[in-house]
């Protein structure tokens, strides 16, 4: 034994102990207990969400979807950084935004990277999607825009009958065959990868893919399952699972009106729980807070056999018999 | 001044093998409250063990397979047995003043095996290609973009996050978890408060 433990434990009655045996024990004791709550209760696995299935069971709103990230009226448009220089989205903690400070790092054009660059991948399969692919690039900003509000206004009087979406007539040019186009891709289930693809063989990020859904159905869903913000959001999980239970301070602030109506939400919540992450940290050399645990009194019953057994040993104060020697206390 | 002379010293001094694998402890390490450290690393060991095993088939097969989904159900078990022990060693710890007579390291090493096993498990739930993991991720990107972190830690970024989930976090718990323990066998275990015995416990 080092001097430093000797003297811390001078006085201390030692007792028999086998870490190793107690390790085994306990990794045993788990094992079986996950092992059995794995057999019976299994895990989460809902399948996901994918744009084919917006495509098909709700084609309206993936239409919808896809003229907002056309005409630039969707949320990650105006979003700002890291996806572009918008301001929708921005949050700054009193008058510093480090949204703002870290800039665009992800460029994100939707109208590019979600409708026209997929429909140029499916144009010389499709003479008609490249002939008003074509037609649409060259019209003017004024042009597009009418065409583009046109069949905005149409898509709420549209009616789905079978796999076809049915408009009342109107102008609007190349956009109602080009967006039906990039429906077809989507019910192919072509549209992640044309909108996700890298440039080389692999992909493995899906940040483009996962913000277009995130504009059209998976909310909904979401809501259906009690995982949106205000219904605790990231400590549940699909089905009756526990969840990230230890994430429920995190979660809690979202529950609480005056961060959950601020416009800087996220960044107030997580200042907040960086302070209380720092209290934590520090709690050894906080004054006042250092001495909660002596002034709560639980380490009474968590040591209550040895104050007894002190007791018994030494009837008239036990006291000193559990004092750290001179120089070893905090 | 040689390093590893230093070095060799300080553990000859301050780490002895009695130390580090006592086969005698303080009378006062007694109890259930002492086996939630232990029971913490046995579900690490566990989690370990089964995302090996996860990680080696690849990503989507426990989607596919039933031996699969079984391995990932004793994963997702592990998680919450490890949260669940280690929620509880952080609470008995705070109310035995664990940092005392100079274990304030040790506590802050404890409470970083915390943080990072939150951002492990964040990255895991990431990392499950189903509905969770893409709610989770476009949940979650917001608040990483309103700190401006958005785009370096970029939970819609599979591939990034799942290299997070399998090997920079879990290697940064492990290390963690073993500094603390390292800490705790290099200190011994905090003595108990200083106090005249309660008068309703005295014999």
């Amino acid at each position: 034994m080092s001097p430093k433990q000797r003297a811390y434990y001078q006085d201390v009655p030692m007792v028999p102990y086998d870490l190793i045996k107690e390790g085994l024990i306990a990794l045993l004791v788990v094992l079986v207990l996950v092992c059995g709550l794995a057999a019976l209760l299994s895990s989460p696995d809902e399948p996901p969400l994918t744009a084919q299935q917006v495509a098909t069971s709700d084609p309206v709103t993936f239409l919808q979807t896809a003229l907002g990230e056309l005409n630039g009226t969707d949320s990650i448009s105006t979003y700002g950084p890291p996806y572009n220089n918008g301001s929708g989205s921005v949050q700054s903690l009193g008058p510093i935004s480090f949204q703002r400070l870290a800039g665009v790092r992800i460029p994100i054009n939707t109208a590019s990277d979600d409708v026209l660059g997929p429909l140029r991948m499916v144009a010389p399969l499709v003479p008609s999607v490249g002939s008003a692919l074509q037609s649409f690039e060259r019209a003017g900003p004024t042009q597009q825009t009418t065409w583009e509000t046109a069949y905005g206004d149409a898509l709420n009087k549209a009616r789905v009958r079978g796999q076809s979406v049915l408009l009342p007539p109107g102008a609007y040019g190349p956009v109602a065959p080009m967006l039906t186009g990039l429906l077809n891709l989507g019910r192919a289930g072509l549209l992640e990868p044309a909108i996700d693809h890298s440039g080389r063989i692999y992909s493995t990020d899906n940040t483009r893919g996962l913000l277009f859904l995130q504009a059209s159905a998976l909310p909904v869903l979401a809501h259906q399952y009690h995982l949106v913000g205000t219904q605790w959001g990231m400590m549940n999980e699909t089905g009756n699972y526990p969840g990230a239970a230890w994430l429920w301070l995190y979660t809690f602030w979202y529950q609480v009106p005056a961060f959950a109506s601020s416009p800087n939400a996220d960044v107030l919540v997580i200042a907040t729980m960086g302070i209380l992450t720092l209290l934590l940290l520090l709690l050894p050399w906080i004054p006042g807070l250092n001495q909660l645990p002596r002034l709560l009194g639980v380490y009474r019953l968590i040591w209550r056999a040895y104050y007894r057994e002190q007791a018994a040993a030494s009837p008239v104060s036990s006291g000193s018999a559990v004092d750290p020697p001179a120089g070893l206390q905090a | 001044m040689n390093l590893t002379t230093k070095l060799r010293r300080r553990l000859e001094r301050d780490l002895t093998l009695e130390d580090l694998l006592p086969d005698e402890l303080p009378a006062y390490v007694h109890g259930y409250v002492y086996l939630f450290g232990i029971a913490t690393i046995a579900s690490l060991v566990l989690l370990i063990f089964s995302g090996v095993w996860l990680a080696a088939a690849g990503p989507t097969w426990w989607h596919v397979s039933t031996l699969g989904h079984y391995i990932n159900s004793i994963h997702f078990w592990c998680v919450q047995a490890f949260f669940f022990f280690m929620v509880l060693h952080l609470w008995t710890s705070f109310f035995q003043g664990a940092w005392r007579d100079g274990r304030g390291a040790t506590w802050v090493v404890g409470v970083l095996c915390f943080l990072v096993g939150i951002g492990t498990a964040f990255t895991g739930y990431i990392s499950q290609q189903n509905f969770d993991a893409q709610w989770i991720a476009v949940q979650g990107k917001d608040a990483m973009n309103a700190i401006g972190v958005g785009a370096f830690f970029n939970v819609l970024n599979f591939g990034q996050m799942y290299g997070f989930h399998i090997v920079i976090l879990p290697v940064l718990v492990s290390a963690l978890v073993g500094l603390h323990l390292l800490l705790v066998r290099i200190h011994g275990v905090v003595r108990p408060y200083p106090v005249g015995v309660p008068r309703e416990d005295q014999p």
